[in-house]
């Protein structure tokens, strides 16, 4: 706690921004991999997160964007302090989420929820729905059942079921219901943070608005801060104020949604959105095609870790510093961060190489 | 126009649940032209996968293929014996699945595989088969082929995985590959290079692909022609420019419109209201009707015509060519004039675009 004191001494600026809702300072979380005889030896470790740094502004909705293994959803879980960190800290409102015991942590708890991607495995099929969205305020505190059956009414009402299945079993409903029912219970104890793992993912395009609709709404209503992980671009794209790009581990850019779509400052991001298909036939896109599949996180790269698939590197004559050094997060101007040596260049060889541009 | 390859008609495959019967593809029509890409898009359920599985006559206990006719070069698939179905399988017909891993034999290297797939098709040697087998790998963009061809499944990441089965897909030299949702399993980038890859070997071979997928970005990128499916019937069908341009039917118009575009965001999403109905409790008219902005009394009494309404554009819509309700003698007197009705309460005059603009538009912001 201590810490965030000066740290928000140190930043003369602070009041001119918005106000910072969670802050996370250089996390990592890596998961060890045991081997030898009786696999009691630990012979390496998944750098699932590694050393990441960013701030979530009060009331924004920041994205966080990147392929399957690149340890979004980790983060998520280890920001929700639902998995133990290996490094690094959290703050939730200025207070450290990690070193919180007992009722603080409690409380903390209570503001701070997630909605989850697969709406089949994450709800109990033995519970009803009112008993799922219910088994929160009980925990915390709410034992009147008449009360508590109200309250669930009401959230029902609020994501738009129908406040008589509250006795149903989540088998009776679709998925786009079941996801309802997973935003009703995220809200049951009125958080101010929630993280939305892949909610859409699971969904039908049909559905998919409606349910961004949905928390697009509620946001506006209730005042909800969102981390909202996904890996569809265009998705992120339409629910962000801020998005994040992750590749193996660590965050490789951080901007301004409109900023990080017009003007990528890092190369994975520019081959990303070259990568996207658009509905769009006439708009059939000449493609940055990355070579080769993401490494493996128990053994990345050194220097930077895009460096094996780096379009960029190779046009630039492969310089040898992608290889040797690590480039840190830094603001390319604008708030605009990029961990990349070359992001300078970035804008403009992308340019040259047409990776947006139009075939026909 | 070209040849067409691929002539489905009529084709209905039902499947028999302690439930009842669920009409899973009901009277599809479609044509594959030779050397064309077709798209098939459509939600979960809607009987995109069940119509490839029934072309390749795949259709297991407890469903079945009622009726209808499967022409491959003026031959009807559905009346072969199934040895001869066999000699077609993988031969002038290859499969890909969603899901890479399961489709693979764990059990068995993958060059291993690959060469199996050619010498039940081709009278050649087990060795010959394998260099074969490798030679496919490096054509699929696989570094170092004979090494790859000497490992397992799991040895491989799923993009990789997707690699080896096109190239078992595309070992025989295949007339038509049905690829179905080839990509989903996919990440963007590695999705970005199996695209590509399909896009090279189809100017190579003037192979036919039967494309089936939810994603409409991937359709808009690999489709020359379209056919959108909505509970077992297709809705709608045209060539890529005018599904996406000028879509007929509000269905397509309301997944178009549900899409969140890379470039165009913030403001609400259009939404289409509702969800599919029940296989088992279809409605008697109009499948769409309960979810339709447009919907008109006669829509929930009568099934609409499947109907030309541009040149090469067909639609399942009571709604006519330009939008607007149906002209006399086409139904009753009396539904005509509710219909009408029903439709100046949409929209005063400038026909369905607007109205279904308006329905399905930024309502609330």
């Amino acid at each position: 706690m201590s810490e965030a004191a000066t740290l928000a001494a140190e930043d003369v600026t602070a009041a001119a921004r918005p106000e910072t809702l969670v802050t996370v300072r250089d996390l990592s979380k890596h998961f060890e991999i045991r081997g030898g005889l009786f696999g009691v030896s630990r012979i390496g470790a998944v750098r699932a997160v590694d050393g990441v740094t960013f701030d979530i502004r009060r009331g924004e909705t920041l994205g966080l964007v990147g392929e399957s293994g690149c340890g979004k959803t980790t983060l998520g879980k280890v920001i929700l302090r639902l998995i133990p960190a290996t490094k690094g800290e959290v703050l939730f409102g200025g207070k450290g989420l990690f070193e919180a015991r007992g009722d603080d942590l409690k409380a903390i708890r209570r503001n701070m929820q997630i909605i989850f991607q697969d709406p089949y495995s994450s709800l109990n099929p033995r519970m009803t729905v009112g008993e799922i969205v219910g088994e929160g305020p009980l925990v915390h505190g709410l034992t009147n059942r008449r009360a508590r059956e109200e309250l669930v009414r009401e959230l029902l009402a609020r994501v738009g079921l129908n406040q008589s299945h509250i006795h149903r079993y989540p088998h009776e409903f679709s998925g786009g219901q079941r996801q309802r029912i997973g935003i009703a219970r995220a809200l049951a104890l009125n958080p101010e943070f929630v993280v939305c793992d892949e909610p859409v993912s699971a969904l039908d395009v049909s559905i998919q608005s409606q349910v961004l609709n949905l928390l697009d709404d509620l946001q506006e209503q209730l005042g909800l801060t969102y981390l909202f992980i996904a890996h569809n671009l265009a998705v992120v794209e339409h629910i962000s104020d801020r998005v994040g790009v992750m590749y193996l581990g660590r965050l490789v850019e951080l901007a301004d949604v409109e900023e990080l779509y017009e003007r990528p400052r890092h190369p994975y991001t520019v081959a990303l959105l070259s990568a996207v298909p658009e509905p769009d036939p006439r708009r059939r896109k000449r493609r940055l095609v990355l070579k080769g599949d993401v490494p493996s996180p128990a053994n990345p790269p050194s220097g930077c870790r895009f460096h094996t698939r780096c379009w960029l590197r190779e046009r630039l004559g492969n310089p040898e510093t992608c290889v040797t050094q690590d480039p840190a997060l830094a603001d390319t101007g604008g708030e605009h961060f990029a961990a990349c040596h070359f992001a300078g260049e970035v804008v403009a060889e992308a340019a040259e190489l047409g990776a947006a541009g139009a075939r026909e | 126009m070209t040849d067409t390859l691929l002539r489905v008609r009529h084709l209905r495959t039902y499947f028999w649940t302690l439930d009842g019967i669920v009409k899973a593809v009901d009277g599809v029509n479609m044509d594959i032209g030779t050397g064309r890409t077709l798209g098939v898009v459509g939600e979960s359920g809607c009987g995109k996968s069940i119509t490839a599985l029934s072309i390749m006559r795949l259709i297991e206990r407890p469903g079945k293929i009622v009726e209808g006719s499967v022409d491959l070069d003026r031959t009807d698939l559905l009346k072969l014996s199934e040895s001869e179905m066999r000699e077609i399988r993988g031969n002038a017909i290859s499969m890909i699945f969603q899901e890479p891993m399961t489709s693979l034999n764990p059990v068995f290297t993958t060059g291993n595989q690959i060469a199996e797939a050619i010498r039940l098709h081709a009278d050649i040697g087990a060795r010959e088969a394998e260099d074969r087998a490798v030679e496919m790998l490096r054509k699929v963009g696989i570094p170092d082929p004979e090494r790859r061809a000497r490992q397992y499944p799991h040895e491989m990441s799923g993009g990789m995985r997707q690699r080896v089965m096109i190239a078992m897909a595309l070992s025989t030299y295949p007339q038509l590959l049905i690829a179905d949702e080839p990509t989903t399993a996919l990440d963007v980038t590695i999705q970005a290079q199996i695209l590509e890859l399909m896009k090279e070997l189809r100017e190579e071979r003037r192979m036919s692909i039967m494309l089936i997928t939810h994603d409409l970005g991937v359709i808009a990128e690999m489709a020359d022609d379209v056919v959108v499916m909505y509970s077992g019937k297709v809705v709608e069908t045209g060539d890529v420019f005018t599904i996406f341009e000028r879509p007929h039917h509000p269905y397509t118009q309301g997944l178009l419109g549900s899409l969140p575009r890379i470039g165009q965001r913030r403001g609400r999403l259009r939404v289409i209201e509702g969800v599919v109905p029940n296989p088992l409790n279809l409605p008697k008219g109009c499948l769409f009707a309960r979810r339709c902005p447009c919907v008109m009394p006669i829509c929930e009494q009568t099934p609409p015509p499947f109907q030309e309404v541009h040149p090469g554009q067909v639609s399942r819509c009571w709604l006519t060519p330009a939008g607007t309700t149906p002209a006399v003698g086409m139904t009753a007197p009396a539904d005509v004039a509710e219909a009408e009705a029903a439709r100046m309460t949409i929209t005063a005059d400038s026909g369905r675009q607007s109205a279904t603009a308006a329905q399905m538009g930024e309502v609330g912001r």
